[in-house]
C-alpha cells in the first residue's frame, strides 16, 4: 500500500511559539488548479496585539545583546537557511515560481542574511560620531535600536520579501511584528521554524498570516509600536497608516517602490530608519597642561 | 587610623590555597612530526632542505620539527600569491566573504584543539589561549568576513582597491590571534598573503594552513612558510611583495622601515611599548589592583601593550603596594596546561634570559626588588611575577621594554607629572587610567601620547576595536574600520 503523507499545519509564530491563531478563522491557499496547499491562520488584531506583548518583552533582551552576537545568530538564520534550501524552493513552486526563480530567490534570501549578518556589528562606526563642541565636553552620538517594529512585508515575494524587511530591522537591534504576504504563506511558516532553530530569542521576530485590509490599521495604531514598515502598493493603506501612526508619533517607513530581488534592497541606511540616534556629554576636567582635544 | 593598626591581620595564602590539579586533556589533538612550507594550497618540501625543531617551553621537549624557508621558498610563496591575487581580486565581494566566514566557522568548530596546541607549543595558560587568544582569533575572521562587500559604505567617495600581496611577519606572543589580525583584513579587502609565524610557535600557524586548505579557499590566496630572522628578511627584500605588516619588536621595525626605504611598498608596523597603568587616589583600588595584575601578569607579560610601568599616586602607594603583593601571592605559576595556572612558561630560553638579565639590571639600578614566594616547577622556562619598587624614570627597566612579568612602579603626586612621566619614553602604544571620575578619564585619554587608552580596564580586545602605536610603537591599525585600511589603495 502506498504511505499517506502527513501534511503541514500551517500555524503563526508568536513568542517563540506557533500557536493557531486566537480567532480560530482560517482562508485556504489554492494554487492555480484550484488545489487546496494548505488552511493559512487569518490573524486576528487580537493575535497581533499578543505578538507585540512579545516582542516588547523581548526587545531590552534583544538589544542589550552584543552586535557581535547579533551577528553569529544571523549568521546562524543563514545557516539554517541554506540547509532548508529544497523545503523553500519546493514551497515557492507550489505558490508558483519557476524552478530557476524558486532557487534565486532562495539563495538571494540566504546570501541577504549573510550580509547583514556582517552588518550587526559595523553599521554604528557608519553612522556615530564624535562631536568636537566647542565647551570641555566629551560628546558622542550613536545608533539605538527604536524599539518595536511592525511590519507588513511584501505581497508579490515569499521568503525574500520577509527576509529583506526583517533582517535590517533585528540585525539594528529592534524586535518585529510581521504580516506575511496573503496570497505566499507558505514560506512565511517555514522560515518561522528556520528562525526558531537560529538561537534567536523568542518574540525577537514574530509572524502572523492574514489580510492588511484587516490588519493595517491594528498594525499602525498600536500604542507600543514604535516603527512600522510597509511594503505594498495600496494607496488607501498607506494614508491609514500615515494617519494613525501620529498617534504615538510612529516611525513610518514606505518601501513601496523599492524593487527587493535588487541590490539596493540592502543597504545599511536600511538599518539605520529603526534606530534613534542618542548624544551623551560628558565633562572633561580641564587639569594638565592644556584643554583636552576632542 | 593609626598607621599600627593597619593591615594586622596579614594574609597567609599558604596553607589553605592548594589547587589540585585541572590538567586539560592534549590527547584529542593531531600533530605532525614534521610540518612543511604551505604554498599554493599545497604542503611543501623547503628548498632549503633544512628543519628546525619547536618545543614545549614547559618542558623543553621537542613537538615537532618545521621546515625553513630560503630566499628559494619565499620566492616561490610570493609567486603563488601573486598568481592567486589575479584570480581572488576577481572573485565577488559578497563570495570572498564567504570564503572568510568559513574560515571563521572552522576554526570555532576546532577551537578547542587550536587552544590546546597553542599552549603547548608556546607555553601561555590554557584558560587565556582557550578563552582569549583562540576565540577572539576566529571572531577577527568573522567580523572582517562581513566588510569584504561594505568597503565602499567603510570609505565613502572612494573605490577602495586591494594591494595586491602581502607579505606578514607575526610575533611569538599571540601566535594564532596575531595570524587572524593580519590574515582577515588582507582577505576582505581581497588582497593574496605570504605569513610567516615567529619561530618559537609556528604549529598553530601551521594548523590555520591546513583549516585553510581544508575551507576550500583558492591555493595561494594564503601561503604560510616557517623560518626565523632570515626568512622574514627574505620577504622585506622581495621586489613582488606590495606591502609589508608587521609586528614584532622596535628594532626590527626600524630595520624593515629601512630596508623598504626606495621601494613603493606600503607598510605597518606594530612595535613594543612600555605603557603606563596609572592609579589616581580615587580609583576603586581593589579593581585597580586586579587591572594592574591582569595588565602586567598577563600573558606572562608577553604583550605588547602590557601595563609594565605602574604609577600610583602617592597617598594610597602603600595600600595599593599591599593588595598587590598580596594578590601577587595568590598568582599560581606552572603548567601552562593547567586550568588554574595563572602565569605559564616564558616562551623560550632566550626570552627568559633576557627578562633575568633586566632583573639584574634593574637591582643594579637600585630599584627595590620583590617577588612572590610561590613555586615554580623544575624543568622548562619561568619566571616568577616580580615588582621594582621605587623605579625612576631614568632607570633602564623602566625606559625599555622587557617582555616579562615584570612590573616598574614609580608614585606621582599631581595629574600634571604624572602626564609628563607617562609620555617621557619613546613608546606609545598603549596606557591604563584608574579613577571614578569621568572627568578625569576624558582629560587624560586625550593626553595620553598612546594608541590605545584604557579607563578603568586593561588589555581589551576586540575585532571591533582599532589597535596600535603612537611614536615608536609603530603606525597602521588593526582592528575596527581603521583596520582595513593599511590593506587598500584609493
Amino acid at each position: 500500500m502506498e504511505r499517506l503523507e502527513i501534511q503541514k499545519t500551517y500555524k503563526i509564530f508568536i513568542g517563540g511559539q506557533f500557536p493557531r491563531t486566537e480567532s480560530g478563522r482560517f482562508y485556504s491557499l489554492q494554487n492555480k488548479k484550484g488545489d487546496i496547499l494548505a488552511n493559512i491562520c487569518l490573524s486576528s488584531r487580537k493575535d497581533f496585539r499578543n505578538a507585540v506583548t512579545a516582542a516588547r518583552g523581548a526587545f531590552g533582551g534583544w538589544s542589550g545583546r552584543a552586535a557581535f552576537n547579533r551577528s553569529q545568530i544571523l549568521y546562524r538564520i543563514a545557516e539554517m537557511l541554506e540547509g532548508r534550501k529544497e523545503q523553500f524552493i519546493s514551497e515557492l513552486i507550489l505558490q508558483g515560481a519557476s524552478s530557476k526563480t524558486a532557487l534565486e530567490e532562495v539563495t538571494l534570501s540566504i546570501d541577504r542574511f549573510v550580509y547583514y549578518a556582517g552588518w550587526c556589528d559595523k553599521y554604528q562606526a557608519l553612522f556615530s560620531s564624535v562631536n568636537p563642541v566647542a565647551s570641555s565636553h566629551f560628546n558622542f552620538s550613536i545608533p539605538e535600536p527604536t524599539g518595536v517594529v511592525s511590519v507588513i512585508a511584501s505581497e508579490e515575494s515569499s521568503l525574500i520579501g520577509l527576509v529583506t524587511a526583517i533582517a535590517p530591522i533585528i540585525a539594528g537591534g529592534n524586535t518585529c511584528v510581521v504580516l506575511a504576504s496573503e496570497s505566499k504563506p507558505l514560506c512565511a511558516v517555514t522560515f518561522a521554524e528556520v528562525l526558531n532553530t537560529s538561537d534567536l530569542p523568542g518574540g525577537v521576530v514574530n509572524i502572523l498570516t492574514g489580510k492588511s485590509d484587516e490588519l493595517h490599521s491594528h498594525f499602525s495604531s498600536h500604542m507600543d509600536v514604535n516603527a512600522l514598515s510597509y511594503y505594498r502598493k495600496n494607496k488607501s493603506e498607506i494614508k491609514t497608516i500615515k494617519e494613525n501612526a501620529s498617534l504615538n508619533v510612529k516611525r513610518i517607513f514606505i518601501y513601496d517602490t523599492l524593487d527587493i530581488t535588487s541590490d539596493k534592497a540592502q543597504s545599511p541606511y536600511l538599518i539605520f530608519d529603526t534606530q534613534e540616534i542618542k548624544t551623551t556629554w560628558h565633562p572633561i576636567e580641564n587639569v594638565g597642561s592644556a584643554k583636552a582635544g576632542y | 587610623m593609626s598607621k599600627k593598626q593597619e593591615n594586622k591581620i596579614g594574609l597567609d595564602f599558604k596553607t589553605d590555597w592548594a589547587y589540585a590539579p585541572a590538567p586539560e586533556d592534549t590527547k584529542h589533538i593531531n600533530l605532525q612530526k614534521q610540518y612543511d612550507l604551505f604554498i599554493d594550497g599545497k604542503f611543501v618540501k623547503p628548498n632549503s632542505k633544512k628543519y628546525f625543531d619547536t618545543t614545549n617551553p614547559a618542558t623543553e621537549q621537542k613537538i615537532a620539527e618545521l621546515a625553513e624557508a630560503d630566499e628559494k621558498d619565499v620566492d616561490k610563496a610570493v609567486k603563488a600569491a601573486r598568481k592567486a591575487f589575479d584570480k581572488w581580486s576577481k572573485i565577488s565581494a559578497k563570495e570572498r566573504g564567504k570564503y572568510i566566514y568559513r574560515i571563521a566557522r572552522l576554526m570555532q568548530e576546532r577551537a578547542r584543539e587550536f587552544s590546546v596546541i597553542e599552549s603547548l607549543d608556546g607555553g601561555k595558560p590554557i584558560r587565556e589561549s582557550r578563552d582569549i587568544d583562540v576565540p577572539l582569533a576566529a571572531n577577527h575572521f568573522f567580523y572582517n568576513a562581513g566588510w569584504a562587500d561594505k568597503l565602499e559604505y567603510a570609505f565613502p567617495n572612494r573605490t577602495p582597491k586591494p594591494l595586491g600581496v602581502a607579505g606578514q611577519i607575526i610575533p611569538w606572543n599571540f601566535p594564532l590571534l596575531m595570524a587572524a589580525w593580519k590574515i582577515a583584513p588582507a582577505l576582505a579587502a581581497g588582497n593574496t598573503v605570504v605569513l610567516k609565524p615567529a619561530e618559537t610557535t609556528s604549529l598553530t600557524a601551521l594548523k590555520l594552513a591546513e583549516l585553510i586548505r581544508d575551507s576550500g579557499l583558492p591555493d595561494g590566496v594564503v601561503n604560510i612558510i616557517t623560518g626565523a630572522g632570515r626568512t622574514g628578511a627574505a620577504m622585506v627584500n622581495h621586489p613582488d611583495i606590495n606591502k609589508i605588516a608587521f609586528t614584532g619588536s622596535t628594532d626590527v621595525g626600524k630595520m624593515i622601515q629601512k630596508a623598504i626605504a626606495g621601494t613603493d611598498k606600503k607598510l605597518t608596523l606594530e612595535l613594543g611599548g612600555k605603557a603606563a597603568n596609572i592609579i589616581f587616589e580615587d580609583a576603586p583600588l581593589d579593581q585597580a589592583v586586579e587591572g594592574i595584575v591582569n595588565g602586567i601578569f598577563f600573558n606572562q607579560g608577553h604583550v605588547c601593550c602590557a601595563g609594565s610601568r605602574l604609577f600610583v599616586q602617592e597617598s594610597v602607594a602603600d595600600i595599593v603596594i599591599r593588595k598587590l603583593k598580596d594578590r601577587m601571592e595568590t598568582l599560581i605559576v606552572g603548567d601552562p596546561m593547567d586550568k588554574n595556572t595563572d602565569i605559564g612558561a616564558i616562551n623560550s630560553k632566550e626570552q627568559l634570559l633576557k627578562i633575568q638579565e633586566y632583573i639584574k639590571i634593574g637591582k643594579n639600578e637600585g630599584a627595590d626588588f620583590y617577588q612572590s614566594s610561590c613555586a615554580v616547577p623544575g624543568k622548562g622556562f619561568f619566571c616568577r611575577p616580580t615588582l621594582f619598587l621605587n623605579a625612576s624614570q631614568s632607570h633602564r627597566i623602566v625606559q625599555e621594554e622587557i617582555f616579562g612579568p615584570v612590573l616598574t612602579v614609580q608614585t606621582f603626586r599631581t595629574i600634571e607629572e604624572v602626564i609628563e612621566k607617562a609620555n617621557n619614553i619613546a613608546y606609545g602604544l598603549s596606557a591604563g587610567i584608574w579613577t571614578d571620575k569621568g572627568s578625569k578619564i576624558f582629560n587624560l585619554s586625550s593626553k595620553m601620547r598612546a594608541g590605545v587608552v584604557w579607563a578603568n580596564t586593561y588589555n581589551k580586545f576586540d575585532p571591533a576595536s582599532p589597535f596600535g602605536g603612537y611614536k615608536e610603537s609603530g603606525f597602521g591599525r588593526e582592528g575596527g574600520l581603521h583596520g582595513l585600511m593599511p590593506y587598500l589603495k584609493f
